[in-house]
């Protein structure tokens, strides 16, 4: 999933994709932009466009709902994204360490992506496997019990 | 069903992952597949087999046999010696003790354990497991035997109350939607389990989700539905994925669907899942999130009961209210009702997490003290350091010092005591956590989760948040208590939902309890508890230090100096309270003022 504006046929075709998938209503509204988070990497505007003109339903209130959850993003994402765990048990875990470790590693901060677009460090809520924290999300990979001089060997395997 | 003839469970506890547990996991895969037994070993995991000390370590059934020190490049002798030669290879059996079932699986003499009965012990990937523990025996009877009033009068006589943390009696919420006359109706299960450090639901729902679904089917006939829904957060792709295979499979046994168990009564279920809100936790947003909106809270009344989902009646219970109900039904109200305090019937799940020896999900029945919990349960606090809070109820409950430690569990006993229930996060806190820092993370939290739809919640937070941090930061001002006490009491009134109104808590249950602690940071511009970095400074021991030079070698800062074998010292101008100073002395000289 590219950093770069995907062309419109594919945004159209993934819009579409998850709206045969679920059903052309405003209940599955957020399974589809799901479905689209994932496959672009983001929701572009012109997604939002197509899903309005599909669904029916304003743009305005799209964009409200889209911009709402935390797992949606309006804004391009890197081709990894990390997911670190701010919950409290992670950060009595030594997760702030292991937070800055990955930061000077990759030299971002919080919701920021890579120059080369490879990586976007966000961090999200409680992964409720709080026994094996500090824990960090890479896409879907999940690694607990992270210590700071793990941190460029996990995320060496994605390159 | 696939038979087996054997099985072997892996530990994947955090030692034995250290070591390497799923790799000796994927090698032990790839070495059956390589050698054609795939189809008759079956590979689990599994939590504790041993001491963790020698790990990975495996257990093989039915012969019982314990390996320990295991890495991948065993698997091959390994699987070459056991499972086709068919003996017991040796070398890798475990010389230390191998603990029995019930010390395995019993869990301390305290805890009992109803909703958790099935975790770990059945495969929650199929139903048979779960019919095996008795499961749908309930259904059965209830669709056979009682009328809607029955069951919801079973419900009401065991005194089951809301486990997502308010504790409304369940059978008065049934009570309420089945007198809705509006049709259709929804059942709703909420599953967004977003407190920090507590994942009671996501060990049911990954563990027996066919106990939630049982609940639901008897909650829907209770009420009149014939649709539900399980709500269920993002964060938690696996409980999706066991919900989905175990729905699947109740279909099939015609235990969803039409005409369920050959009776006029038709309900089926369906799986949403969040896109990441933790204010969808809240009843009224979560509805809202299922029909494709802002997960935003809405006024109440009207009440869920009477217009909830789509507008028409709803029940929403929690998934452990859920899973409580067929044992309820099938073991009896007065037997339920038996266990816990005059008003808290039954058992609770906890997550202890925080400063406690053993961390992780207990059950137990209500009545039970904190310093049981702490102590029996939990094993007392780490490294043997002092107690000095609990915190219960997740980011919108209260801190409890130590003379809370006898206070009984249960809704009301915490409620008077300044916090609540919540839906069951328990973090124990030693006496080296500063509680400033403590209630400035947790309004971190709650700052940033408020939806923004009412504004004391949205505004008052951030307010809160901005005096907290300017505490921890030295320059906390006089009125700073004052004002604070007064935004709390704003926002705990005026907000719209649970969030807003449970916000305060952990500042105004600290400010209760360890004001001397905000005073210290405010006018003595120090921190007790030696947390805070603005207000603490190193300092080197003269006479202890050796003039080694390692700490100045070290300083990221430049901020130590000192001639070879004399005495150094910090400037505390330059000096960026790192502590790294404090990690490479070998001589313990250098201390925290």
């Amino acid at each position: 999933m590219a950093v770069n504006e995907k062309d419109g046929k594919a945004v159209i075709a993934a819009v579409e994709a998850a709206i045969n998938r679920h059903g052309a209503s405003q209940e599955e509204l957020i399974p589809i932009l799901n479905d689209i988070n994932r496959e672009i990497g983001y929701i572009p505007g012109e997604a939002l466009d197509e899903v309005s003109r599909l669904l029916r339903v304003p743009r305005s209130q799209l964009f409200s709902v889209a911009s709402f959850y935390r797992m949606f993003s309006t804004k391009p994402r890197g081709k990894h994204v990390i997911q670190f765990c701010e919950s409290a048990p992670c950060h009595v875990a030594g997760g702030r360490e292991v937070w800055q470790a990955i930061q000077d590693f990759l030299k971002i901060h919080e919701d920021e992506t890579t120059e080369d677009g490879l990586w976007t460090l966000l961090t999200t809520s409680c992964l409720g496997v709080c026994a094996v924290g500090p824990v960090m999300l890479v896409d879907d990979d999940i690694y607990g019990n992270v210590d700071p001089s793990q941190v460029p060997f996990i995320l060496q395997k994605y390159h | 069903m696939k038979y087996y003839r054997s099985h072997v469970l892996v530990c994947v506890d955090p030692a034995c992952l250290n070591k390497g547990a799923h790799e000796v996991m994927d090698a032990l895969q790839d070495e059956l597949v390589a050698q054609g037994l795939i189809d008759e070993v079956q590979v689990l995991e599994t939590s504790r087999i041993g001491g963790c000390d020698h790990g990975p370590e495996i257990m093989v059934y039915p012969e019982g046999v314990h390996y320990s020190n295991l890495t991948p490049d065993d698997m091959a002798y390994l699987v070459e010696e056991h499972f086709l030669k068919g003996r017991v290879a040796q070398k890798f059996v475990a010389q230390e003790k191998v603990f029995s079932d019930e010390e395995l699986s019993a869990p301390t003499l305290k805890e009992i354990r109803v909703v958790l009965r099935n975790c770990g012990k059945i495969d929650p990937e199929n139903i048979e497991d779960y019919i095996a523990e008795d499961g749908y025996q309930a259904l059965g009877r209830v669709l056979s035997e009682l009328t809607p009033e029955q069951v919801i009068d079973e419900v009401l006589k065991s005194g089951l109350r809301g486990r997502g943390g308010a504790g409304f009696p369940t059978g008065k919420k049934w009570q309420f939607c089945r007198a809705s006359k509006d049709t259709p109706k929804y059942v709703i299960c909420n599953a967004d389990e977003g407190d920090p450090g507590a994942f009671m639901n996501r060990r049911v729902l990954e563990g027996d989700p066919h106990s939630v679904i049982e609940g639901m089917i008897i909650g829907a006939y209770a009420i009149g539905a014939n649709q539900g829904y399980i709500y269920c957060r993002a964060e938690y792709p696996i409980a999706v994925r066991t919900l989905r295979i175990a729905i699947q499979q109740a279909r099939n046994f015609g235990l969803l669907g039409k005409n369920i168990l050959g009776t006029d009564f038709s309900f089926d279920l369906e799986v949403r899942m969040g896109a990441g809100a933790f204010v969808c936790g809240e009843e009224t947003a979560l509805m809202g999130s299922i029909e494709g909106q802002r997960g935003e809270p809405r006024p109440r009344p009207p009440f869920p009961a009477v217009k909830g989902l789509f507008g028409k009646p709803s029940n929403i219970n929690n998934v452990e209210t859920y899973a409580n109900i067929p044992q309820i039904i099938f073991r009896g109200a007065d037997w339920y009702a038996s266990m816990g305090t005059e008003k808290s019937k039954g058992t609770k799940t906890f997550a202890l997490a925080g400063d406690v020896k053993h961390t992780g999900l207990i059950e137990i029945p209500f009545g039970l003290t904190l310093r049981e919990i702490v102590y029996d349960v939990g094993g007392g606090i780490k490294d043997d350091k002092g107690f000095k809070a609990i915190q219960t109820g997740g980011p919108m409950g209260g801190c409890l010092p130590e003379s809370y430690l006898d206070l009984p569990v249960d809704y009301e006993a915490l409620t008077q005591a300044g916090s609540m229930m919540g839906s069951g996060g328990l973090v124990i806190m030693d006496d080296e956590t500063c509680m400033v820092d403590i209630a400035r993370f947790f309004m971190d939290f709650t700052q940033d989760e408020s939806c923004g739809k009412c504004t004391p919640c949205r505004v008052g937070t951030r307010r809160i948040l901005e005096i907290l941090e300017r505490i921890c930061n030295g320059k906390g001002q006089p009125d700073d208590i004052e004002t604070l006490e007064y935004l709390c009491g704003q926002i705990k009134e005026d907000s719209l939902c649970g969030l807003g109104q449970g916000a305060p808590t952990p500042v105004i249950s600290t400010l209760k309890h360890f004001r001397e602690e905000y005073e210290a940071h405010i006018f003595e511009k120090r921190c007790p508890a030696k947390v805070c970095k603005a207000l603490i400074r190193y300092e080197i021991i003269d006479g202890v230090c050796t003039g080694c030079t390692v700490c100045a070698r070290n300083c990221p800062a430049n901020a130590i100096s000192g001639e070879r074998r004399m005495t150094h010292v910090i400037d505390p101008d330059v000096c960026i309270r790192c502590g790294i100073c404090m990690q490479v002395c070998n001589f313990n000289a250098i201390v925290i003022k």
